[in-house]
This record gives structure tokens, C-alpha cells and sequence, in this order.
């Protein structure tokens, strides 16, 4: 059971993994794109555990509508709206909860993932975030269906999001600012499955 | 960088408060979140009109705000998107009763943040619609990218939907008039120079002292080519040939036409480029219902021009001449 501490803490936790990826991501970004993602980040999420900090919510689904809310607001680009989407999405399934079992797990995460899905229209190999969203979403799917543990679901969901973000590399970019740059985005790992990724193994450190 | 400015993080504060003290007769200005609306806002039964994107391409669209255009804009960053509160809180604010018609450049960031908000807005009940202006001719893969831009012609669409807005129409008609025009619209720029974001403190890119880039965005995305300047002359022929042979505009297409400032190009050059379009047109039979010389949507400081064509019918020109009072346009009242 993943506990209404347990999601405070993730969202803690990505406070800290998206300050210390700061520089990080806002490199890959500039590559391809407009230089700002992990300086987005850092501060969608600092303004997040903030709001949580002086609103402490009384049940899952309220915590990550405020994390929705708090990173549509401050993050900015595409990627305030799609990290906004995947929380707002994932809130409205867990409302009125106040711990996960594996299949809560499953629902959060798929409810989430076709959130963004839906918003950003994008489709495996268009060198975006869905790049890691998409595979980590069919691994969490076939390890629930297994039985497995939230531990062994957030494993296979990590592991299979990384595998993507790798793919990324060699793509040509036919979805936001990189797509502009056509053939010279090449060679470029993508900031958005990038900063999935630290997302999914946020959650594995947290929610397990 | 030397700018007009007092500090690099205020600049869209500080000439929000400028706009708010210029013309309180028009607008009024909210600042957080940050929206701008027409002084008489909300007005009862009439479609809304709402816009908004980066800041830095003024007058566009705060400047655009007022009787006959738009009902609000939301302004962001300087290049950077508004975020979806703030469109939120803006469609709110002048919502009449008879729905709200978002006009959206197309960036994927201004998309997904109007996208969004439109989402909360209508789960509160207000009917929302959002039209993407997708103009820019320089973008050639559209399929294979996040699609043409949207440029020039977002101000001839306001212009006229906010026209039809206050007409009287439907959201439904009112939205089909704004796709007509973005149909029927197609535009590129280029630039002698590249201009500075103020937060970032250097230019956006550089280009050498002799050198052009022709098919620029008006956040100095690349365009299609960088080449060695060329007389206005020239220039004109080569973005006209670009621009018309993309629709197609044919012989005897009526056209409202905008020759339009980035920001650091006088109107003295303005007005050269006009009159070598004209005499394009004229070769080609097109003929020019309608013009729209100036700064009306810029790149802050840089160098350069866009050419906007509409293929425009009657209806359209009828609405084009109705009243319009903004800070940016006036005629008629």
C-alpha cells in the first residue's frame, strides 16, 4: 500500500531530483530546444511542495490536484500543461483516497499517462516525453496483470521508461520546438523522457 | 545589451502598469494573474473574443484590445506562453453569456496551455472554442513538425472576428469566420537582425553584417535560407513569389494586405516594400482591397518586415471596415 505520506513524499522527493537535474536538463534542452526545461522544472516543483508545505491535503487526490494546479501555473512551456495534465488526471482517480494498492497504482499512472497522451497528441518515436511514458505505461500494465508488488510494478515501469529515453537519441524530432530543427535534432537524447524518467524513479524510491 | 528597461525581470509588469496608465478609457489590467480587458468588459450577450501568447510582439495583442476586437488578451513572458490561469481567469472576466472564442498562435506551448485551459473553463460551464492560426509559409514540413506558425495574419483575424463578435453572431459563426481566415491567410517575414529577449541579455542569433534571414519567426526561428541582402526590390519579389504561389493566390483575388514592421525597421522602409508589393499585385491581377502598413506584430527590436496576404470576400472586407477603438487600431469611430 502506497500511503497519503508516501505521495507527499514523491512529490518531495522530485523537488529535489529536479533541482539537482537543473543544469542537466536545461542542457539537453538547449540542444533542441529553448534552454529552460530544467530551470521549468525546479521551479514548478519548489513551488509544489511549497503549496503542499502550507495546504497539507487530506487525501490523495486533493495532493495531486494541488501539484496540478501549482505546476500549471509556474512551469510554463508545453511542459506545464502536460506534467499538469498527467497530475490532474491522475487526482480525479484517486479522489477521496487515502492509500494505493497496486491496482491504484496502475489506475494513477494509466489515467495520467493518457492524459498527456491525449494533450500533447503525440505517438511513440515522435521524440518526446510519450517516448518514456508509452512503454512504462504497457510494462505497468503487464506486471500488475502478473500480481505483482508496487515495488516490481514501479521497477519494470522505470526500467522500461529508461529504455525509451535511450531511444530518443537517434530520433528526428516531429513534435514541439526540436521538430524545427529536422534532421539536426538527430543525436540529441530528449529533455521531456528525460525528466519522465527521474518522474518514474522518483515514484520508485517513494511509493514502493 | 542597452534597453529602455529598469529591470530584465519587471519588463512585462512595467509596461503593463504603461498600458493601464496610457489608456484607461479602453482597458483594464489585472496583474496577477496577468490579463488585460476591454474597459467595458464583460459585455452582456456577445461572443468574447480572447488571445494571448509571449510577450514582445506589441502592439500585439494587448494592444489589440477594445471595442470591435478583442475582449481580453493574456500576456506572457517575453516569447514565453501565458499559462493556462490566466487564460482562465481572463475568459472568465469577460465571458457575456454567449461563449468565448480563443484565437491561439500555433506553438506547441501556447496550444497545450490554451488547450488546458479551455478544459477548466468548460468545466465550469462557459462554451469555449479555439481557432489555431497557422500562417507561416517558411515552415515547409508541416506534417513532419509541430506545423506552420502562426504570424501576420492572427491580427487581420482578430481584427475581423472581433468585428463579428460584436456584430452580434453566434460562437459557432464566429469561429467559422476565424478558420475562413486563417484558410485564406498566409504570410512570411525575414530579418536584417536579430533581437535581444531582455532575461537573456544577448541576441537570439547572429547574423553577419551583410546578411539576411529570410523566412525568420517572430521569436527568430530559423527560417529557410540566410543570404547576402538583397535590394527591397528583390527581396519583396522573392517573399512574394513564396507567399502567393502557397495558397495559391490567383489574378482577381480580392486581398487585405499587411506589410508589417519586426520592430526596428522604420516606416520610411515600410512604405518602399509596400509600394514594390503593390506593383507585384498589380502584374499579377491582384487586387489590394485593403492594406495595413506598420509596426502591428513584432519581434521586439529586430530588423526586418512580414508580408501577410488575405484572400478576402465582402463579407469579410464589410467586417474589416466596422469600428474598431484599440490602442493598436482605430478607424470608424
Amino acid at each position: 500500500m502506497a500511503s497519503l505520506e508516501q505521495v507527499r513524499a514523491w512529490i518531495d522527493r522530485l523537488e529535489a531530483v529536479y533541482t539537482e537535474n537543473k543544469e542537466y536538463l536545461t542542457e539537453l534542452d538547449s540542444a533542441i530546444g529553448d534552454a529552460d526545461h530544467g530551470i521549468n522544472m525546479a521551479r514548478g516543483f519548489i513551488a509544489a511542495k511549497q503549496a503542499l508545505a502550507e495546504n497539507p491535503p487530506a487525501d490523495i487526490g486533493a495532493l495531486l490536484k494541488s501539484v496540478s494546479m501549482t505546476l500549471i501555473k509556474t512551469v510554463g512551456g508545453a511542459s506545464g500543461p502536460l506534467y499538469g495534465t498527467f497530475f490532474l488526471k491522475a487526482a480525479m482517480t484517486c479522489t477521496g483516497q487515502t492509500e494505493l494498492d497496486a491496482e491504484g497504482i496502475e489506475k494513477l499512472f494509466e489515467d495520467g499517462i493518457n492524459g498527456v497522451k491525449q494533450r500533447g497528441k503525440a505517438v511513440v518515436g515522435d521524440k518526446t516525453m510519450i517516448d518514456a511514458w508509452e512503454p512504462a505505461l504497457t510494462a505497468i500494465k503487464d506486471t500488475r496483470q502478473n500480481g505483482a508488488s508496487i515495488a516490481e510494478i514501479l521497477d519494470a515501469a522505470v526500467a522500461a521508461a529508461e529504455q525509451g529515453r535511450d531511444s530518443t537519441v537517434p530520433l528526428v524530432a516531429r513534435k514541439g520546438r526540436a521538430s524545427y530543427l529536422g534532421e539536426r535534432s538527430k543525436d540529441h537524447q530528449d529533455p521531456g523522457a528525460t525528466s519522465t524518467v527521474l518522474m518514474l524513479t522518483a515514484a520508485r524510491e517513494t511509493l514502493a | 545589451m542597452k534597453k529602455l528597461i529598469n529591470q530584465a525581470d519587471n519588463v512585462v509588469v512595467d509596461a503593463l502598469k504603461g498600458m493601464e496608465a496610457a489608456h484607461p478609457d479602453l482597458l483594464k489590467v489585472s496583474y496577477d494573474p496577468k490579463y488585460i480587458v476591454r474597459a467595458d468588459a464583460p459585455v452582456k450577450d456577445k461572443v468574447a473574443v480572447v488571445s494571448g501568447g509571449g510577450s514582445g510582439h506589441e502592439p500585439l495583442h494587448g494592444g489589440f484590445v477594445g471595442r470591435g476586437m478583442l475582449d481580453a488578451a493574456c500576456p506572457g513572458e517575453v516569447f514565453t506562453s501565458p499559462t493556462p490561469d490566466q487564460m482562465e481567469a481572463a475568459t472568465k472576466a469577460v465571458s457575456g453569456g454567449k461563449g468565448v472564442l480563443h484565437i491561439v498562435k500555433n506553438y506547441t506551448g501556447d496550444v497545450l496551455n490554451f488547450e488546458t485551459a479551455a478544459d477548466l473553463c468548460q468545466a465550469e460551464g462557459i462554451d469555449v472554442e479555439a481557432v489555431v492560426v497557422d500562417d507561416d509559409v517558411a515552415v515547409k514540413d508541416s506534417l513532419y513538425t509541430a506545423g506552420r506558425r502562426g504570424v501576420g495574419t492572427t491580427v487581420l483575424m482578430e481584427k475581423i472576428v472581433g468585428a463579428a463578435a460584436e456584430r452580434g453572431k453566434s460562437l459557432k459563426e464566429v469561429a467559422d469566420i476565424a478558420r475562413k481566415v486563417n484558410a485564406q491567410g498566409r504570410s512570411m517575414g525575414m530579418a536584417l537582425t536579430s533581437c535581444t529577449v531582455p532575461s537573456a541579455g544577448k541576441p537570439t542569433f547572429e547574423l553577419g553584417a551583410d546578411e539576411m534571414e529570410v523566412g525568420i519567426g517572430i521569436h527568430g526561428e530559423p527560417g529557410r535560407e540566410r543570404m547576402k541582402v538583397k535590394t527591397a526590390r528583390e527581396i519583396v519579389e522573392m517573399m512574394s513569389d513564396a507567399v502567393i504561389s502557397d495558397l495559391p493566390y490567383k489574378s482577381g483575388d480580392e486581398l487585405i494586405v499587411m506589410v508589417n514592421g519586426m520592430g526596428g525597421t522604420p516606416l520610411i522602409e515600410l512604405y518602399i516594400l509596400y509600394n514594390e508589393f503593390a506593383q507585384v499585385a498589380k502584374a499579377k491581377g491582384l487586387k489590394i482591397s485593403r492594406k495595413l502598413v506598420g509596426n502591428y506584430i513584432t519581434s521586439l527590436e529586430m530588423q526586418g518586415f512580414s508580408l501577410t496576404l488575405l484572400k478576402a470576400d465582402a463579407d469579410m472586407v464589410k467586417l474589416w471596415d466596422d469600428p474598431v477603438l484599440t490602442p493598436g487600431l482605430r478607424w470608424g469611430v
